[in-house]
């Protein structure tokens, strides 16, 4: 470890001083100056300019965080096809079969929660088990 | 110019996780495919061969021994033994949730593949050699038993140990990986070999320290170790009985895989305090806590709490002696515990109405073969003689006591009193009292009989002949202290371009 190991890193320190004190500020300043005749307009949550409507922690169908949770999953693995395209023509053929392979896993995963029914919208609950 | 395309000695080096995961993979295909009772059959029978398979590849993995990867995998002797012993245990646990998965009524595609997977994550954690991938495969391991922990989804109390396993559990990881990251920061490398030359060359910096203390955390907690034991209980109690029999000996193997592989290869500064408190408070609290326990899956979660202490001794010892009896140690404690799980498993009955102590009393006149198993893994728990918990005891206790630690052999043979009378207690109740109500105990099927007999050989195996495993474990010790220091190319380059 270098000897001026943690002094490199000052910079940083200030920097978080600095946005700390900023925005710590703002608020407390606005605490003290601003105004405040509050209406029950002004009171209600704020919701796009529209009037809210029912309860924030209303239900949704599993569905929503599955197909969330899909999306995720496949997007992350899609994700590793860009180092790889870069660097394709260093890893010769090599690299191409192995990519195959990468994704025929992914789309084993693909197959999977197909015929499990995960996508498919109509159904209430999966032909074949739940998932 | 380094070598950018692996060979095929590196794919035979990690073989035995490539064929798990390819059976893995044909399972979960087949899983939609199947009807219930089909995949029940068709699956199982699937998985069971492919452990086996995962099993014949390890073997013949120990014939081409050397680094793999640009050095993220090592095979030795060390890694063979702990390949060998997981994907054994995975195959005896795979034969005891065929019975299971059906009185339980649960679908078995989801809960076979998972097996297989967190079975690669297991055995490659015993051959990494790179904390990154270490990490990777801790995380494949953990991420399958926490979804296996809540495949009983009828019962509320699995869900409850999933969740908790779960959120602890990325927790205590989230340690380990801080830990490495410090480690990185003081060495400036990942690769255990580059960490170990590095600190012996340039001195121990301070943050080396911190870095073994957090990577300790992390493990700790796989291994259900005091002060990081509080899940083991509840999340034993919840998941599935054969699930509890992998996490205990499988997980619990790999994770002191690791542990060995970065106390002992590294040499780790500043371990031998961490581990004696840490081995002293698992075998004391352990064993106490488990004495008021009336549910035997939780009583048998304390034990593994103690059996995790008694295991620590090992590793406050000195190298040579305690990196083979700790070795010892993890197969006989996987032999009697897969064993005594799978007896649980089997009289537990549907939706695993019957695992208080009471449910077991007279289960010695109910079915005389149930009762004489458990006792024969309970006894072995103990470390009475002639089965493998005695010479597992021994070999701890006397590696401790060559290295001079009397008072750590002295409160761990105080436990092993303490431990024999809840160990006892169930015995006494199996044999001695009378059966209450009406439990009608099914016969053993073949697969669990199998489970059963391979479980008993392997105790008293190991409880007669030491001999061969306590040479091959010594043999791998020696491998693991002085390891292919000259073997290693220079620092790990990364393998294409400049990057």
């Amino acid at each position: 470890m270098p000897e001026n190991y943690i002094v490199r890193y000052l910079p940083l320190l200030f920097h978080m001083l600095i946005a700390a004190v900023l925005a710590g500020g703002m608020v407390v300043l606005s605490y003290f100056v601003g105004y405040r005749r509050p209406t029950r307009a002004k009171m209600s949550p704020y919701e796009c300019g529209m009037t809210p409507v029912g309860d924030a922690r209303g239900r949704f169908s599993v569905k929503f965080y599955l197909v969330a949770m899909l999306f995720i999953l496949f997007d992350v693995e899609a994700v590793f096809l860009y180092p790889w395209a870069v660097i394709l023509r260093q890893l010769k053929m090599f690299g191409f079969y192995e990519m195959m392979v990468y994704i025929g896993i992914v789309l084993v995963g693909l197959f999977y929660v197909w015929k499990k029914g995960v996508l498919d919208w109509n159904q209430t609950s999966t032909r074949r088990g739940t998932i | 110019m380094t070598q950018t395309i692996p060979q095929v000695a590196d794919y035979i080096r990690i073989l035995p996780e490539l064929v798990l995961a390819f059976f893995g993979l044909v399972v979960m295909v087949l899983d939609p495919l199947l009807d219930d009772e089909g995949s029940r059959k068709t699956l199982g029978g699937i998985a069971l061969l492919g452990a086996l398979c995962g099993l014949g590849a390890s073997l013949w993995m120990a014939q081409s021994p050397g680094l793999a990867f640009w050095n993220m995998v090592r095979v030795d002797s060390f890694s063979v033994f702990f390949h060998v012993l997981i994907t054994a245990i995975v195959a005896v646990v795979i034969l005891t949730s065929y019975e299971y998965m059906a009185v339980q009524r649960i679908r078995a595609g989801e809960y076979y593949g998972l097996i297989l997977f967190g079975a690669v994550g297991m055995t490659l954690m015993s051959s990494a050699v790179e904390l990154v991938l270490i990490f990777i495969a801790l995380e494949i391991s953990s991420i399958s038993s926490y979804v296996l922990a809540g495949f009983r989804r009828r019962e509320a109390s699995s869900s409850e140990s999933s969740l908790k396993y779960f959120l602890l559990g990325s927790f205590a990881t989230a340690f380990f990986l801080y830990g490495v990251a410090l480690m990185f920061g003081a060495t400036g490398s990942t690769n255990i070999t580059a960490i170990s030359q590095a600190l012996q060359a340039k001195g121990v910096p301070r943050l080396a320290y911190v870095a073994v203390a957090l990577m300790f955390v992390g493990l700790g907690f796989k291994v259900a170790s005091a002060p990081f034991h509080v899940w083991t209980p509840d999340v034993y109690e919840g998941a599935p009985a054969p699930i509890v029999a992998l996490m205990s000996t499988g997980s619990k193997a790999a994770a002191f895989a690791v542990l060995l592989r970065v106390m002992f290869e590294i040499n780790t500064p500043g371990r031998f305090w961490l581990i004696w408190v840490s081995a002293a408070l698992s075998m004391t609290l352990g064993n106490l806590s488990a004495l008021v326990q009336d549910n035997v899956k939780r009583l048998l979660a304390y034990s593994s709490i103690a059996h995790a202490g008694y295991l620590l001794v090992a590793f406050a010892a000195q190298p040579g002696p305690g990196i083979s009896a700790a070795m010892f140690y993890t197969a006989s404690y996987a032999a009697m515990n897969v064993g005594a799980f799978a007896v649980v498993s089997h009289f537990a009955g549907a939706e695993e109405r019957y695992v208080t102590l009471a449910d077991y009393a007279g289960l010695g006149r109910r079915s005389p073969l149930l009762a004489a198993t458990l006792t024969i893994f309970l006894l072995s728990l103990i470390g009475i003689p002639i089965t493998g918990g005695f010479f597992a005891k021994f070999y701890v206790f006397s590696a401790a006591l060559k290295s001079g630690l009397v008072w750590l052999t002295l409160i761990g043979l105080l436990n092993s009193a303490i431990g024999a009378y809840y160990y006892l207690r169930i015995i006494v109740m199996m044999y001695m009292r009378e059966p209450k109500g009406e439990i009608t105990v099914r016969r053993i099927p073949a697969s669990l009989g199998v489970a059963l007999a391979l479980s008993v050989l392997a105790t008293l195996y190991l409880g007669v002949l030491p001999g061969r495993v306590l040479d091959f474990a010594l043999r791998s010790a020696t491998q693991l202290m002085q390891p292919h220091r000259a073997a290693i190319t220079p620092a790990p380059t990364p393998p294409v371009g400049t990057m």
